[in-house]
């Protein structure tokens, strides 16, 4: 460890560059960090995502979970049964307004934390159905972590965008997130 | 049968009440809405037209009129038909052919929930693909483009 700069760099290790994250007090002392990033390192490894698909995007994400392009490399292809176990949503596909309140409900279901997928442009914003029956994008019922554009993107755009949530889920901190007293509870900080 | 064919034992078997509008490149014929039920138990029972089959059941918006489609098939016959009913807008009712073609049932439903055209008879009329509490039928020209449901969830 390099006492001047606070961080440990030579050997990444198992976890990667987590003790980058570490923070120095004015004074000097660690306080926390560490704690953040293995916390962090757990959550963005293991996605669990919410079995349910909309519309033909949901083929796409069958793929994509299927062994060609296998998002279990990124530990989120445990697609669960039920939104009490289930951490991150792919909504794949068109929401109809007869649709609406039950994806709302799901979403109310899961356990927080929970990180929402916009896949496809129907869920993003309605895409070409501008429409009487058609919700114009998911973010008129929950809020969204990352919009995956495409009708419908290929498998690798999901995977990108799943990247991205890990990104942004390496950004967050437990105490900021009880801070957000109003907020969404998917979007912490950094975003 | 032919075309032809099939012209000249429509004409034969319902004569003023049938009216051919179209030859190619499918036969079209309108008939009056009262008539509806019965030269449908005709066209699918009678030996000569044999209509075993309805392959579509919609409706159009003529602004003036609402038109409700039927389009028939023989797969013994191999002849094909389209039904045209013309109603009036405001009193939009029509005879359900749901007891003639079970296939009926969960079309004139739809018709029903995007026209607002009532089936008289039908043994369950309620709206199938929007929701129950849907105010409104959107395929109506009448019905306003950017309507939208205030409540999302």
């Amino acid at each position: 460890m390099d006492l001047k700069t606070g961080l440990h760099q030579t050997d990444p290790g198992p976890l990667g560059n987590i003790f980058s994250y570490v923070e120095r007090l004015p004074g000097g002392q660690i306080l926390i960090g560490s704690l953040d990033a293995l916390v962090n390192w757990g959550r963005k490894c293991s996605l669990w995502p919410l079995t349910f698909g909309l519309a033909c995007c949901a083929i796409e994400m069958m793929s994509t979970g299927a062994s060609r392009f296998d998002i279990d490399r990124f530990g989120a292809g445990v697609f669960r049964p039920s939104p009490r176990q289930a951490d991150v949503m792919l909504v794949a596909g068109t929401i109809t307004y007869k649709m609406a309140p039950r994806v709302r409900m799901l979403y109310e279901q899961m356990p927080a934390p929970k990180w929402v997928i916009a896949l496809g442009n129907c869920a993003c914003s309605g895409g070409p159905f501008n429409t009487y029956s058609v919700v114009q994008g998911m973010d008129k019922i929950a809020p969204v972590d990352v919009y995956i554009p495409g009708c419908p993107p290929r498998p690798e755009a999901l995977l990108y965008g799943l990247m991205r949530l890990q990104d942004k889920i390496s950004k967050e901190t437990i105490t900021r997130r009880g801070a957000l007293k109003d907020g969404p509870q998917g979007i912490a900080s950094g975003a | 049968m032919g075309p032809r064919e099939l012209q000249a034992e429509l004409k034969k078997s319902f004569g003023d009440l049938i009216n051919i509008v179209q030859e190619e490149p499918d036969l079209v014929a309108e008939i009056p809405a009262s008539e509806v039920l019965n030269i449908a138990g005709i066209l699918k029972n009678d030996r000569r037209f044999n209509f075993d089959f309805l392959v579509s059941l919609t409706a159009v918006d003529r602004r003036d009129h609402l038109e409700v489609v039927y389009v028939l098939r023989s797969l013994k016959e191999r002849h094909q038909l389209i039904l045209k009913v013309k109603i009036d807008a405001a009193w939009p009712e029509v005879p359900s052919v749901a007891s003639v073609w079970p296939a009926a049932n969960w079309d004139e439903r739809e018709v029903y929930d995007l026209f607002g055209i009532r089936f008289t008879g039908h043994p369950n009329l309620k709206r199938i693909l929007l929701p129950d509490d849907w105010e409104g039928h959107p395929l109506r020209k009448d019905y306003p483009v950017d309507k939208r449901p205030e409540k999302v969830f």
